[in-house]
């Protein structure tokens, strides 16, 4: 018998691998460009209503002219900053929250029917409400894009804190530790893998708070592009926000993505 | 003057559903240097045991003292290893063998010499830096046994701390440990369900019943088999004696 020929054989697998690369990257740019291809044409040829779906060559103008007069950059300036703050602040203050509850198993059983209802509350609806308290300003829109996240951390971070194995607590009380040298050598590290996947999810919930928020104090902002867009009924200004509300999440989402893999892996 | 005094212990562990009473009347004196086993089939209270020792709980009755303190008050005294290595996977070795020294405040370039001086006794000083994951079980084992004893525990408890280590790792660390603690005259109280495991390293054994968990039975170990370290101590003619003797009692408690 002879030997099969191993080089020969990974040298076809990598190949097979390859292919399969390119045959999915083309279809991915396929279904990309033959997208906004046709929603050209269709906008040209009047299949679609040009004046409610626009057309990306009328995004396009009213992309480039709006960066030129920097109207565009200071709105997305405004709405990351939010988001930022907002997801942020949520996984701060919900991580700082579920401490609390750890640190007091009663309050945690007093609080946990409260936790429930806020939890199950759709949050945005509370909008008005906090405009109305804080004013309509950044303070709102931030404070909208932090509560839309910071129950559910809270009680995702306070699980996993209670999860941690009591063995590790125990090898810590023989030595004499206060219940927060636990917190700070074992339940805290613990929990860091589920603070910051908590991080990655609180990024999109900020996208929805601030977005709301911003339609609703209707100032500045991508939000407030959009919901003018409408008023006015210019649809194209509405594609050309939401574009580049999907180009922007997906970034910041991406990032996030970066440092959790960067974070985990060091530890 | 006894060391360690158990006495009139008695614990029920109460739950929402039931109530189990884990330990009924113990009663126990243990010399300053003795090296003690619990032997016993599980559930029959031996880690409750530890950790009232421990004073992790406290007994629904009965008072345990070392040096006739309570133990509540005697924390730093006591070492108690677990049946697990509970290394810290995101501390490096060297931060754990030094957290016991850390958290109670005792950390000075002397007894940081001491423990690094005690990881390499071990064998393992080149793996200071590296992280628990990178290590075998026996290693991490080691690792744990360092950790206990880099406080300078007087007692030292170990719950079954070779029962997950495959059988030439656990032969090894009996020789090891066995003399790491012979060495600096440490009293140790060591958790059990292997009766060779119980002969090879103590002087005294104690053997305990199920359901509630008591004292049944004290074997004290031949002086012969006492001077023998742990793997020799298993070739001698004596030990099988003594592992039959135990062997029919532990029968014995089966069927009643
Ligand atoms: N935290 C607890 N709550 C309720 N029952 C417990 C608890 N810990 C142990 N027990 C019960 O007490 C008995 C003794 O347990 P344990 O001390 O772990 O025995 P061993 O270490 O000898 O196996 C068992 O029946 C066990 O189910
Ligand atoms: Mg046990």
């Amino acid at each position: 018998m002879t030997n099969p020929d191993l080089q020969g054989l990974h040298h076809q697998y990598l190949k097979g691998l390859k292919r399969e690369k390119r045959l999915v990257r083309f279809f991915q740019v396929l279904i990309f460009t033959s997208f906004f291809v046709l929603w050209e044409f269709a906008s040209r040829l009047h299949w679609i209503d040009p004046l409610i779906f626009s057309s990306p060559s009328k995004v396009w103008n009213l992309f480039i002219q709006k960066s030129v007069d920097g109207s565009l950059a200071a709105n997305i300036g405004i709405t990351v900053t939010e988001t930022i703050l907002g997801f942020l602040a949520g996984t701060l203050l919900g991580t700082l929250l579920a401490a609390v509850l750890w640190w007091s198993p009663l309050l945690s059983k007093i609080l946990d029917p409260f936790l429930v209802i806020l939890n199950a509350m759709p949050k945005v609806a509370l909008g008005p409400i906090l405009i109305v308290a804080i004013g309509a300003n950044m303070t709102s829109i931030v404070a909208m894009g932090t509560l839309v996240s910071v129950i559910i951390t809270t009680i995702v971070v306070y699980t996993s804190f209670k999860e941690v194995d009591p063995n590790y607590l125990k090898v810590l009380y023989v030595f004499g530790a206060t219940r927060s040298v636990c917190f700070k050598q074992a339940i805290l590290p613990a929990s860091f893998p589920t603070i910051i996947s908590t991080l990655k999810v609180n990024v999109g919930l900020a996208w929805v708070g601030v977005i709301v928020g911003e339609f609703l104090t209707s100032a500045r902002g991508l939000g407030y592009m959009i919901i003018y867009g409408f008023q006015v009924f210019d649809f194209t200004l509405v594609f050309l926000s939401l574009l580049v509300i999907a180009i922007f999440a997906t970034l910041m989402y991406q990032l996030v993505e970066l440092l959790e893999r960067k974070l985990i892996k060091n530890d | 003057m006894d060391f360690l005094t158990i006495k009139n212990v008695h614990h029920t562990y109460f739950t929402k559903s039931s109530m189990t009473t884990a330990l009924s009347d113990i009663t126990l004196d243990v010399n300053e240097g003795e090296f003690i086993s619990f032997l016993g089939p599980s559930g029959c209270g031996k880690t409750t045991l530890l950790s009232i020792i421990a004073g992790l709980i406290e007994p629904t009755s009965g008072t345990v003292q070392l040096e006739n303190k309570t133990v509540k008050t005697s924390k730093n005294d006591i070492g108690y290893m677990l049946q697990q290595d509970y290394l810290f996977p995101w501390k490096t070795i060297e931060e754990n063998i030094l957290l016991g020294l850390k958290i109670n405040g005792s950390l000075t370039s002397t007894t940081r010499d001491y423990s690094l001086q005690l990881l390499e006794k071990m064998g393992l000083a080149h793996v200071i830096h590296s992280s628990p994951k990178e290590l075998s079980g026996g290693m991490r084992q080691r690792v744990a046994l360092v950790r206990t004893l880099a406080t300078e525990p007087k007692l030292l408890m170990l719950d079954e701390p070779f029962s997950a280590l495959d059988f030439q790792t656990k032969l090894k660390l009996e020789d090891l440990v066995s003399t790491t603690l012979k060495n600096f005259n440490k009293t140790a109280i060591l958790v059990t369900h292997d009766i060779g495991e119980a002969i090879a390293m103590s002087d005294r054994i104690i053997l305990f019943s199920p359901s509630p968990g008591r004292i049944h039975k004290t074997f004290v170990i031949p002086n012969e088999l006492k001077s023998l370290t742990p793997f020799h101590a298993r070739n001698h003619p004596q030990y099988t004696e003594l592992f039959q003797k135990i062997w029919k009692e532990l029968e014995s408690l089966d069927e009643s």
